[in-house]
């Protein structure tokens, strides 16, 4: 018996999110009594591939071929369906993120396994195994019964804390065929943004909605993002009206995201809104229109124009900074 | 070409959530029903593609696991231009089953492309799918942001944590399509409308498989602490609240 994870690599490295994967399901394995095991795909150098032991991971089995260089969900998740069984995976947890959403599924129909997708917590309960997921674009939350032996888990980013755990890590290295499993999707082009802090990985969003008035009002937002190490963002009417690009759209359709600080810069904050935003942590409302829904969701607020507020917090982390 | 578009039917995103029989249940009264968004997308993206003669596409046709309370929401999406729809009997919450109830209406047609969104704006699963091109042995593509056909084969563009990719892919296949795909959901005309009352609603009974998973109950999410006011004179005092009181910065 095992819990095992999928530990998704960048360009040969792991993030914070890996680790918060390895922390949960190190929690996991404890509830259970097991031990917990991680599978890597792609080429990882052992160095990076035994940080995962520093959370518990008491196991990693590497594996690597060229076939398996470009993500095809059809083939990861044969893979990692037979060694899930190999292994005697009884939860099996991966990221609710690109991959994870399209890997996670896959393996519920493989391995006859429920599927909690997007959730948020430890279970309540391991017997019956009961898990919390966002529904309802974040207007709610579903106590949700995963009613098969083998259970799979896909965890929001940013939901779970790292808990370091350091164990005694094997490594191992496998050759794999594939054993007839087929990449059928040919990558011909990959565009990787360049420089700016990705979104979905920012612990600091600074975000501006229509109450900027014009594309050309943005240099405070950006000039704040870059003192705070922050990402930008906007809501919709701003990427509709081509002010910003649709990247940054946060929001029910767009971009769901859970920083640990979000700025709602003149952005009202309807509902569609809120549902991309509504899991960061901590949310500051700066908007002229005291009545806007987004101070209902926020922790801290201010009333007022975001062209004179914004210079003046500006000020103040440049000189949090000087200090 | 045929192109199947799996629709999703949800409360309007604007609807206030509430749950009945000490919450264990969507309370459904005066919930307005509408297309999941990305599936509206979805076939948006399929009606431009089968109006451009060179992708040759020939039929759109959609796909719903429900009852009958579903099907003013699909006449509406038969509006907007879809030839025929198929409605899989039954009411399932599970994603398990109603990606069977779909396979069953693939096996049946001949379909080149299946076009899923990307999660429906009720369970937010991001589940059906996957599943779907699971159980259909089928190549599957996600968070598709950028369709075209040339040749039978797809062009995809797709969104990855940190870029995009490029994707080409040979049909049969399974698109699962997020925000991008098309500009604007399409709006039926006024002679779509008329022409939606006699397109085929062909009804598919199945025995329905087990269910993975069950709701148990929902929870309203906590009401967050009142939020705390800062003097607009004062901007600056928020960098200090932020740094000593919620230990961020």
């Amino acid at each position: 018996m095992s819990v095992l994870i999928y530990a998704e690599n960048w360009d040969g490295k792991f993030k914070k999110l890996t680790f918060e994967l390895a922390s949960y399901g190190a929690r996991i394995a404890e509830m259970l009594g097991t031990k917990l095991i991680a599978v890597s795909i792609g080429n990882v150098e052992e160095s990076e591939l035994k940080q995962l032991g520093r959370f518990g991971v008491e196991k990693v089995i590497a594996a690597d071929n060229k076939r398996l260089k470009q993500f095809d969900s059809q083939a990861y998740s044969g893979l990692i369906a037979q060694l899930a069984q190999k292994e005697g995976a009884k939860v099996i947890i991966l990221a609710s993120n690109n991959a994870g959403k399209s890997i996670a599924p896959r393996l519920s129909v493989r391995l006859k396994a429920a599927l909690g997708s997007g959730v948020n917590k430890l279970p309540l309960s391991t017997d019956p195994f009961v898990v919390s997921k966002k529904v309802f674009s974040g207007n709610a939350f579903a106590q949700l019964l995963l009613d098969t032996p083998v259970k799979i888990i896909t965890l929001l980013q940013n939901s779970f804390d790292l808990g370091e755990k350091p164990v005694d890590i094997t490594v191992e290295n496998l050759q794999t065929d594939l054993g007839g499993l087929e990449v059928k999707t040919e990558v011909i082009e990959i565009r990787k943004q360049e420089g700016n802090i990705l979104l979905t990985d920012a612990e600091i969003v600074v975000s501006g909605g229509r109450g900027m008035k014009s594309p050309d009002n943005w240099q405070p937002i950006v000039e704040l993002a870059e003192l705070l190490n922050a990402a930008t963002a906007c809501s919709r009417p701003v990427s509709d009206e081509g002010w910003r690009p649709h990247e940054e759209h946060t929001g029910q359709t767009g971009k769901i995201i859970a920083p640990n600080l979000y700025f709602a810069v003149g952005i009202s904050g309807a509902t569609q809104h809120l549902a991309g935003v509504s899991s960061s942590k901590y949310i500051v409302a700066i908007n002229n229109d005291k009545s806007a829904p987004i101070f209902e969701a926020a922790q801290y607020g201010i009333v007022g124009d975001a062209q004179k507020v914004l210079p003046q917090i500006i000020e103040a982390v440049k000189e949090l900074r000087n200090k | 070409m045929n192109i199947l578009v799996c629709i999703s039917v949800v409360p309007d995103t604007t609807t206030k959530i509430r749950f009945a029989d000490d919450n264990t249940r969507l309370d459904v009264a005066g919930v307005q029903w509408v297309i999941n968004p990305w599936d509206e997308l979805s076939l948006t993206r399929a009606l431009e593609l089968k109006d451009d003669a060179s992708a040759g596409v020939n039929q759109v046709s959609i796909a719903h696991v429900g009852t009958t309370a579903s099907e003013p929401t699909l006449r509406k999406a038969l509006a907007m231009g879809a030839d025929n729809a198929f409605r899989v009997n039954g009411e399932f919450n599970d994603a398990y089953q109603v990606a069977a109830g779909l396979a069953e209406v693939i096996k049946a047609g001949q379909f080149d492309m299946v076009l899923c969104g990307i999660e429906s704006s009720d369970y937010n699963g991001s589940n059906v799918g996957s599943m779907l091109a699971e159980m259909l042995e089928l190549p599957s593509v996600s968070a598709i942001s950028s369709l075209k056909v040339e040749d039978g084969k797809a062009l995809i563009i797709r969104e990855i944590d940190g870029g995009k990719e490029v994707i080409s892919v040979f049909a049969p296949f399974v698109g699962i399509v997020q925000k991008g795909i098309a500009k604007e959901p399409r709006i039926a005309s006024m002679r779509g409308i008329m022409q939606a009352r006699t397109k085929p609603i062909q009804v598919i009974e199945t025995a329905a498989t087990e269910a993975f998973t069950r709701v148990i109950r929902f929870e309203p999410p906590q009401p967050r602490a009142a939020c705390k006011f800062i003097d607009p004179d004062n901007a600056g005092e928020l960098i200090s609240l932020l740094q000593k009181e919620a230990k961020l910065l």
